[in-house]
């Protein structure tokens, strides 16, 4: 950073800026105030403040020789005020005030040094005021005349034309240019998505844009000067698929060709966010800057490897040997400069990780991503590259569902590891506009090729989608959606589907959380549904239970559940020779509320007004099971639910730092089960299910330590079996991802361990939690703008695979306990045969000493 | 103000920080705030002159867990603008070494006064310079290959003990006098290899 000013104008400036070249000053607008300010160190220049609403400034031609800025605002309803100001110190050379016999529109208004657009109060009719002459003069002209079909309102597009601008009706876009002040002509009427680019300065003082239509044909890119069609210099038709959408905005620069006419390069941004440079028809490259954007992600198995022939495999086994031949040049020093550069390209190439089919540790998956344009990617884990890509909203976006919003993606159908000619595939689930009432869609995409299978746009709302832990015979997961109107749908409506579901109908529990109430409710199903008897696959609510929060003391601020896909091994710990158990219970419920005055960011409360409750909530009885207040501590909390136990982080206003908090719960009511005595004449209770009805009676052990960063994000690693012990994944404030040791958030560490626990690895008690550089997942990168984590299991049970999603994305595989279970990467496969060729040398050599032993032995 | 670090700022951001702090204690109407100001200083990355070390390019400083956030200047300094009152917290994000957060008092009393502790260690700060706690390496140094280290691994000892058993026993009994060792030998069968029975009291006889 260079310089920083902060402008003492408490409105917020607008984005548009103007850059006066020759004397080094950028003028920002802010609501009433101009400001100049140097852009050599920062400095303001001059400031200045007119009492106008809706402030314009326009400088003058960069060619001229004065430099003069042009402000121009309404003083009233119908008058209008332009000020000539020096560019250089902001004197006022000329004002100008006239007034007009209608009333103004004051939204909006467009500066042509001293000719000024405006529309009049009914928006349908363009004002230009003229200040030319000693009197102002107004010259006035209807939309309808330029546009034959207008109606409604009209509004301009905010541009930096020069005489021209863009008028956005509700039907279509029109360029309109304005003539020696006076007259304005529709120069090109525009369909919707079309655009037109900023005017550029060339260096003979002609000005040049572009005008982008999508067609039929393509995508038609004109670029034109002076503002007249008959000066079309450039008219270029590219062709893309579907899967960018349409062209939303372009920027041109132009460059000296060889035969020194002008040539113009564009810049596209599409639908999907991407980037495309486009260059005499042909595009240059392009960017997915759509993946800055995601919101919601899953992992995809990659299809089993079929039938691999001989010669494969004998190719393979060759490259294989002359690799590891090259490796071992490498470790024996003896490797020539080439021989270097080869075993560095045949590392980074390591053609194994980016193969297109599953491998034996699971490490190699899809990562299907969802991102807010509407575009489903799926990225392969190995080097990051897009597989295949799909927009979505060009798929649905009709004129019955204009503007569709996308939330999540589940996994749909994963099939049976036997059935190896079915590809899985993933829901898309999206809803026609912004407002929770809007009608929902549904679109089904092969996981594999990114073909979209099937789509419904479904009459009722989305407000919260239930993957179901059944699968019907197709495989298909059941999802039970719930509308605004608390109805709830099955999907896939499938007979085989509703038999399974009629089954579990009366096991079906969730949640909702009315957090600006401060309600939460837990709910189950209803056989008939109320609004739509006849469908089958429709079934009504009811609410079990209600817990208010007093609003006057208590609001929810964070809630969260365990993961349903979560595997735990072992239900039972020993500790001093004693088994607990653990409470492992998919309805517990975590919910911490804060006192509203704590609800606000740090520095907006004092510790002794805040304060922090968590809850531990079963979700099937509504019942509390524990509750904990922090006093003196506030907000933002971040947690997380696994196995056992939570975690989570807030802030300590007391000691001013942030603290982590762990609560372990254990099962108190099968603490008989331990007497020999009692299982030997079966008078355990091993055998009794397990039920949510019931309420059994926990213990929760609880302990917090200090933390030193902010975090942005929470997530815990999973493995295939849960066996490997548990790393926390901490998304901090500078963007590194922190992998911590659970065993550091233990609520049974003490000062001093005894030997028993010490030989269990407890580690001594300290008042923070240590921050071990080497155990950072990113180690020295960023993920800039982190603003999700996602880890999901490799088959490899040592192992974790880690995404993390922000503006940039991260993934890594990470062993929590290390790679008991494997080889490492870098394992010296070299050494291995060295000493298996010196072992088998050894013996050659001692059996020839022995066999002369016993030669000379037998001649003596 | 002057216990803000900004002694050695050179004039012209002397006079940009006058304007900004005229502002600052004389609050606009509609923004009631102080600034706080201060630096980050990294030894060894030695600030000098224009253009900013590589590391502290990216650094960032984050108010309130990132209510705001801002940029070091090439000097090193950095300011938050329309702070209210109150107890804040800055930590700062420089790739490669850890920082404390600082927690800082604006006092309204005083027209903004700034006062600066670290919260790690409790230091009270005189005026906010910001200096990291400890570099942090983000790798592990791998060990090199060695003879040495391999021999002394446990499998290296091992081997070496076998190596020993296996050349050196033969040459210690050959280097036996065959006299006394035909006396062991026979002290040997003489002994008998001594059976439970034998050990058992009763049966001694």
């Amino acid at each position: 950073m260079v310089w920083e000013t902060i402008l003492p104008s408490p409105s917020p400036s607008k984005s548009l800026l103007y850059v006066m070249a020759k004397e080094n000053l950028i003028f920002v607008s802010g609501k009433e105030w101009l400001h100049a300010i140097s852009s050599l160190d920062g400095m303001i220049a001059w400031s200045k403040y007119f009492h106008l609403e809706s402030l314009q400034i326009q400088q003058n031609d960069q060619h001229s020789e004065r430099n003069i800025i042009y402000a121009a605002g309404f003083s009233g309803l119908s008058e209008v005020e332009l000020y000539e100001l020096s560019g250089k110190t902001g004197e006022v050379l000329k004002k100008r005030i006239t007034s007009y016999s209608g009333i103004f529109f004051q939204g909006t208004l467009l500066v042509h040094n001293d000719v000024l657009v405006t529309l009049d109060s009914t928006r349908s009719k363009i004002v230009l005021v003229n200040f030319q002459g000693e009197v102002a003069s107004f010259h006035q002209t209807y939309v309808s005349d330029l546009v034959h079909d207008f109606s409604g309102e009209a509004s301009f597009l905010s541009s930096k034309f020069a005489d021209m601008f863009v008028l956005k009706l509700d039907s279509c876009k029109a360029l309109v240019k304005v003539k020696s002040g006076r007259t304005v002509s529709l120069i090109e009427r525009m369909e919707h998505p079309d655009s037109v680019s900023d005017a550029i300065l060339l260096p003979e003082g002609k000005k040049a844009f572009a005008i982008v239509q999508n067609k039929e044909t393509g995508i038609h890119i004109t670029v034109t000067m002076d503002g007249e069609l008959i000066n079309e210099v450039l008219r270029e038709r590219i062709e893309l698929d579907d899967n960018r959408g349409r062209v939303q905005k372009v920027f041109i620069n132009s460059y000296i060709r060889t035969d020194r006419s002008y040539g113009f390069r564009s810049l596209l941004v599409m639908e999907d966010h991407s980037l495309l440079l486009v260059q005499q028809g042909e595009i240059v490259w392009n960017r997915e800057d759509g993946l800055a954007s995601i919101i919601d992600s899953l992992a995809s198995e990659l299809p089993v490897e079929k039938g691999a022939t001989v010669a494969k495999v004998e190719h393979n086994l060759f490259e294989w040997l002359q690799g590891h031949l090259l490796k071992l040049k490498g470790t024996l020093m003896i490797a020539s400069p080439d021989d270097i550069a080869a075993i560095q390209v045949m590392r980074l190439k390591n053609s194994e990780k980016n193969k297109m089919t599953r491998d034996h540790n699971g490490f190699r998956k899809l990562l299907i991503v969802l991102t807010k344009a509407g575009k489903v990617l799926a990225l392969h884990t190995g080097d990051g590259r897009v597989v295949w890509s799909v927009l979505v909203s060009s798929l649905h976006g009709t004129k019955t569902c204009q503007n569709p919003t996308w939330l999540n993606i589940y996994q749909w159908q994963v099939p049976h590891h036997h059935a190896l000619d079915e590809n899985p595939s993933v829901l898309v689930v999206g809803r026609c506009g912004q407002s929770l009432d809007s009608p929902g869609i549904l679109s089904i995409f092969d996981s594999y090729t990114g073909k979209e299978l099937s789509s419904s746009h479904v009459s009722h709302s989305i407000a919260q989608v239930m993957p179901l832990p059944l699968t019907d015979s197709k495989e298909q997961h059941l999802h039970v959606i719930l509308d605004s109107n608390n109805n709830a749908y099955l999907y896939p409506r499938t007979r085989d589907a509703l038999k399974l579901f009629h089954h579990e109908l009366s096991n079906v529990f969730w949640y909702s959380i009315d957090s600006t109430e401060g309600i939460i409710r837990g709910h189950s199903l209803n056989h008939n549904c109320i609004h739509n008897e006849a469908d089958e696959y429709c079934f009504g609510t009811r609410t079990l239970w209600s817990i208010v929060f007093p609003s006057d003391s208590e609001k929810i601020i964070a809630t969260t559940t365990r993961k349903l896909n979560e595997v735990v091994h072992t239900q039972a710990k020993v500790v001093d020779q004693d088994v607990i158990y653990k409470y492992i219970s998919n309805n517990a419920l975590f919910i911490a509320t804060a006192s509203p005055e704590a609800v606000g960011e740090i520095g907006t409360a004092i510790p002794e007004e805040a304060r922090l409750v968590v809850y531990l909530i079963d979700a099937v009885t509504g019942r509390v099971m524990h509750r904990l207040i922090h006093h003196g501590s506030q907000g933002p909390i971040h947690a997380i639910f696994s196995e056992n136990w939570v975690v989570y982080h807030y802030f300590n206003l007391r000691a001013h730092r942030y603290e982590m908090s762990v609560m372990e719960i254990y099962d108190q009511s099968r603490v008989d089960n331990k007497d020999v005595l009692k299982l030997v004449l079966g008078k355990h209770n091993l055998t009794s299910p397990i039920s949510a009805y019931s309420s059994p009676e926990v213990l929760v052990k609880s302990q917090s330590y200090f933390f030193t960063h902010s975090v942005k994000v929470m997530a815990v690693t999973s493995t295939a079996k849960g066996i490997t012990s548990k790393h926390l994944l901490i998304g901090t404030i500078g963007d590194q991802m922190l992998a911590l040791d659970k065993r550091f958030l233990d609520p049974r560490r003490t000062p001093t361990p005894s030997p028993a626990e010490k030989e269990e690895g407890m580690i001594p008690l300290t008042d923070s939690l240590p921050i071990i550089p080497q155990s950072y997942a990113t180690h020295s990168l960023q993920v800039e703008g982190l603003r999700n984590i996602i880890t999901v299991p490799a088959k490899l049970e040592s192992t974790t695979l880690v995404f993390g999603y922000g503006i940039d994305l991260f993934f890594t595989r990470i062993a929590p306990s290390r790679t008991y279970d494997s080889l490492t990467e870098d394992f010296n496969y070299a050494l291995l045969l060295i000493t298996i060729v010196a072992l088998i040398a050894a013996i050659i050599v001692t059996w020839v000493l022995t066999e002369q032993k016993d030669l000379r032995d037998k001649w003596r | 103000m002057r216990s803000n670090g900004m002694v050695n700022l050179d004039r012209t951001w002397y006079l940009l920080v006058l304007v900004l702090f005229s502002y600052a204690s004389t609050p606009a109407k509609g923004s009631d705030g102080y600034a706080i100001a201060g630096r980050v200083k990294i030894d060894g990355l030695g600030i000098k002159g224009f253009g900013l070390p590589g590391k502290l390019a990216n650094a960032k400083i984050f108010l309130n867990g990132g209510q705001s956030v801002t940029f070091l200047r090439p000097d090193g300094y950095f300011s938050f603008h329309n702070v209210s009152a109150g107890t804040h917290l800055i930590e700062v994000s420089v790739l490669g070494f850890l920082f404390s957060p600082v927690r800082v008092d604006v006092s309204a009393r005083y027209h903004g006064k700034v006062q600066a502790a670290l919260t790690e260690n409790r230091r009270i700060l005189t005026e906010l310079v910001l200096e990291p706690l400890r570099e942090e390496q983000y790798y592990e140094v791998r060990e090199a290959f060695s003879i040495w280290s391999l021999l002394k691994s446990p499998m290296g000892l091992m081997v070496g003990f076998m190596v020993i058993v296996v050349f050196l026993m033969p040459k210690l009994m050959e280097s036996m006098d065959p006299e006394e060792m035909r006396q062991a030998q026979e002290q040997m069968r003489g002994q008998g290899i001594p059976s439970i029975s034998s050990l058992l009291p009763g049966n001694s006889r």
